[in-house]
């Protein structure tokens, strides 16, 4: 597969430029801690046992390797994987795995560690929230220490993606059980301690097989909440850096302080009204295109001070294989109102929109109630904490509309999976997906996601309001932080101070 | 007759009652006046005027919705009253019988009412609160429920107490004397004696509570957006702190007037109601 070879090529050969762009000796007195600002505290410190974002922010690249490892371009370079080859028919994956390799507690990593680990993603009783992404794996082997060939159903393009991913973490069999509360990995930093409500530190790991290339000794990870105190915290020099602010009012505010690099960045961060789908009146096409045709969209972004990019579908515009469809269904009041009509409902009706703790959501959910009044669907606001809004919103689907953000990378398989919160059940995508899944061929595979995009926007799903910009806030000496966000993660291992 | 116009000659000297009837009165008129007029829509959103400073058509300026600040305030007052009015009705209604109750009772159902509120008092009112609001859900209805249930051991507390005393006296000795049941006295006698200290008390209480509204709508518990509640306006401010300042100013005054105004009003009618209160502090 050329195109596949190419990609991982450009993304390797990034990377070296990266390495190779910061000279040494540029760090005369080098500072060795860097203290990282985050708004959310992940529940676990396990991706495997967990959905939340946060966990791969932090343990990714940084406690647990996979396979491959995806860069700061969003390619695919080498992880626990030196290099790997794929069968002409793109069923066989054979990875040439590091030697010498060892966990934090001294264990050592080989192939037969890596099935164990693999093993899990797909196993019939997996509960590895991303499990779906792995179930086209038919077997794993293990052929010696540093050869290990994964055998698939069919062809999956997004395979070698899918286990470079936080979500396929190379784990140890000894530690993978507790590895929730004390994550033992490979990678640069190993955990030393963590403070509930209150921050997780790292050190850097004695094992890691290439210590020199690893500036920093300690890493504090701390959680803060309320997005003017995060702004306290790094004008009084608590935090060192918020790699993904969300307060884009109080942006002004530190461009002022020169102490500080303000960076916008993309994300993969598509912000949706999801709707029910599966619940009437969001059940008929016709009333989701009204509220497509009254979802004001400049709007949203300036109530998000403009950070933020317009989208038509689920689908990051800074991908190539991106289509703009924000003009499917037009801002226009009286052609919703004409849709409600159609649908029977001419006067509108009642609904209730669930919003989580999060500022956008907040300040897009007030401006919804104002947008869809004056099509006559008249808004009640509740707000959730976060583990209300995953129980009640996204596992018993017990919503009329909410407001989230999808923050994962390549996510438009959620639309076919059966039994996903937006209750979207479309034979259509399902088969368009199939498709998209199985050509190997980038450039087609490219058409097919255009055609995907344009059934979610044909069929209105959900609301499709803008994605998310990435607001990095650094000190100006930290040096080597992503500015954009291909996959939730925080990577560490290039960071240093000036 | 007399007793009235003795009372209002003297409320009419009274500094702090009369400071806190105008605050009130003001506060009660602005909720009234927002019934029928505000001088732009409280939930119209125009996100082009956002954070517009005063000027002569946004008189206290606009938020980061583009909403008029001042028709905010002004529906605010609605909310704060209709809240803090149900709450400390239902608080005190259940608070009074029980009690009412436990005075003339006594025995066990007395020890068994005191010690539980001595268990709610325990823990600070607006703890209890937000405790209560964030078991139910967050609504503007669960906000009164959980004020109203803070309140009901500060109304019992304070009825035992004032009518326990009355239980003593002799006209009430001389009703149950001539055979008078538990509940006719309680209600004929009792009640209406120890109805000034429930005044003094339940106007104290509309100003806690009204801090209690504004402190769950602040953490989201209370009134849901958009209806304007000042403390979701204060919550709101403070992310636009160092761009508007102003807009964390005009909730902030109207809550701290509010609160000042019924706080004043409950000392003036303490004195003049109960000029032996003088000394006392309920609450």
């Amino acid at each position: 597969m050329p195109a596949s070879n190419r990609r991982q090529f450009l993304g390797a050969s990034t990377a070296l430029i990266a390495a190779g762009a910061f000279g040494p000796a540029a760090w005369a007195q080098a500072r060795d801690r860097v203290v990282i600002g985050m708004s959310l505290e992940p529940p676990v410190l396990d991706p495997t046992k967990n959905a939340a974002a946060a966990i791969r922010e932090i343990t990714y690249q940084n406690i647990y390797e996979s396979l491959g490892r995806i860069d700061r371009t969003g390619g695919i370079v080498p992880g626990l994987a030196e290099s790997w080859t794929i069968s002409p028919d793109g069923k066989t994956y054979t990875f040439k795995l590091r030697a010498g390799v060892k966990y934090h507690d001294g264990k050592p990593f080989n192939a037969a560690v890596a099935k164990f680990s693999i093993d899990r993603l797909y196993a019939a009783d997996s509960t590895v929230p991303a499990k779906s992404l792995y179930t086209d794996i038919e077997s794993v082997t293990a052929v010696d220490a540093t050869t290990l060939t994964i055998q698939l159903k069919n062809p999956n393009s997004y395979f070698l993606y899918s286990i470079s991913l936080g979500d396929a973490a190379i784990q140890h069999p000894d530690s993978a059980p507790t590895n929730d509360k004390t994550p033992i990995g490979t990678g640069p930093f190993m955990f030393k301690e963590r403070r509930e409500g209150d921050s997780i530190q790292l050190v850097k790991a004695p094992t890691f097989r290439d210590p020199g290339a690893i500036k920093l000794n300690t890493v504090t990870f701390k959680f803060v909440k309320d997005a003017s105190a995060q702004v306290n915290a790094l004008l009084a020099g608590d935090v060192d850096t918020f790699p993904g602010f969300q307060a884009p009012e109080l942006v002004d505010r530190l461009r002022r302080d020169n102490r500080f690099a303000v960076v916008l960045g993309s994300t993969e961060g598509e912000v949706l009204l999801a709707t029910n789908n599966g619940k009437k009146p969001f059940d008929n096409p016709k009333v989701r295109q009204a509220i497509a045709h009254a979802i004001d969209r400049a709007e949203l972004i300036a109530s998000e001070s403009g950070f933020g990019t317009p989208i038509g579908s689920h689908f990051p515009p800074h991908n190539k294989a991106y289509v703009d469809l924000t003009k499917t269904y037009p801002l226009d009041i009286a052609k919703a109102k004409a849709l409600l009509a159609e649908a029977g409902v001419p006067n509108g009706f009642e609904a209730t929109l669930k919003l989580p703790p999060v500022g956008y959501a907040q300040r897009a959910g007030e401006l919804m109630v104002s947008q869809l009044g004056k099509i006559g669907i008249k808004l009640s606001i509740v707000q959730l904490q976060w583990p209300q809004w995953l129980s009640e919103v996204f596992r018993e689907r017990n919503y009329d509309l909410t407001i989230v953000a999808h923050t994962e990378a390549n996510d438009l398989d959620r639309y076919a999976r059966d039994g996903y919160y937006w209750g979207y059940d479309s034979a259509e995508f399902k088969a368009k997906w199939r498709e998209v899944v199985l050509t190997t061929d980038f450039a087609k595979r490219d058409d097919l996601l255009k055609d995907a995009q344009r059934i979610l926007a044909r069929d209105a799903v959900n609301g499709f309001l803008w994605q998310l910009a990435k607001i990095g806030v650094w000190r100006k000496e930290l040096v080597g932080m992503w500015e954009n966000s291909p996959t939730p993660s925080i990577d560490l291992s290039g960071v240093h101070w000036r | 007759m007399s007793a009235i116009a003795t009372f209002a000659g003297r409320a009419r000297r009274h500094g702090s009652f009369r400071i806190g009837a105008l605050l009130l009165l003001l506060f009660a008129g602005t909720a009234l006046l927002s019934l029928f007029w505000t001088p732009h829509g409280a939930e119209t959103v125009a996100m082009r005027l956002r954070l517009q400073p005063a000027s002569a058509t946004h008189w206290l300026g606009t938020d980061h919705l583009g909403r008029d600040v001042l028709s905010r305030i002004m529906v605010g007052a609605q909310t704060s009253i209709a809240v803090g009015l149900l709450a400390v009705t239902l608080g005190m209604g259940v608070g009074v019988a029980l009690g009412a109750w436990a005075a003339a009772r006594r025995g066990w159902v007395d020890e068994a009412l005191s010690r539980s509120s001595d268990l709610i008092f325990a823990f600070p009112a607006v703890l209890i609160a937000i405790l209560i609001a964030s078991v139910l859900g967050a609504s503007a209805t669960n906000a009164v429920l959980a004020i109203a249930i803070f309140n009901v051991p500060v109304f019992a507390r304070v009825t035992r107490g004032a009518a326990l005393a009355m239980w003593g006296r002799d006209f009430v000795r001389a009703a149950t004397a001539m055979g008078q049941g538990p509940l006719r006295i309680t209600l004929r006698h009792i009640l209406p004696n120890v109805a000034s200290v429930l005044i003094v008390q339940a106007t104290i209480q509309f100003a806690v509570a009204i801090l209690a509204e504004a402190g769950l709508s602040y953490l989201g518990l209370g009134a849901q957006p958009p209806i304007p509640s000042w403390g979701r306006m204060l919550r709101d401010a403070q992310t636009y702190i160092f761009q508007s300042p102003e807009l964390a100013i005009w909730p902030g005054l109207a809550i701290a007037l509010a609160v000042l105004g019924l706080n004043m009003l409950g000392d003036g009618l303490r004195d003049l109601l109960d000029p032996r209160l003088r000394l006392m502090r309920v609450g």
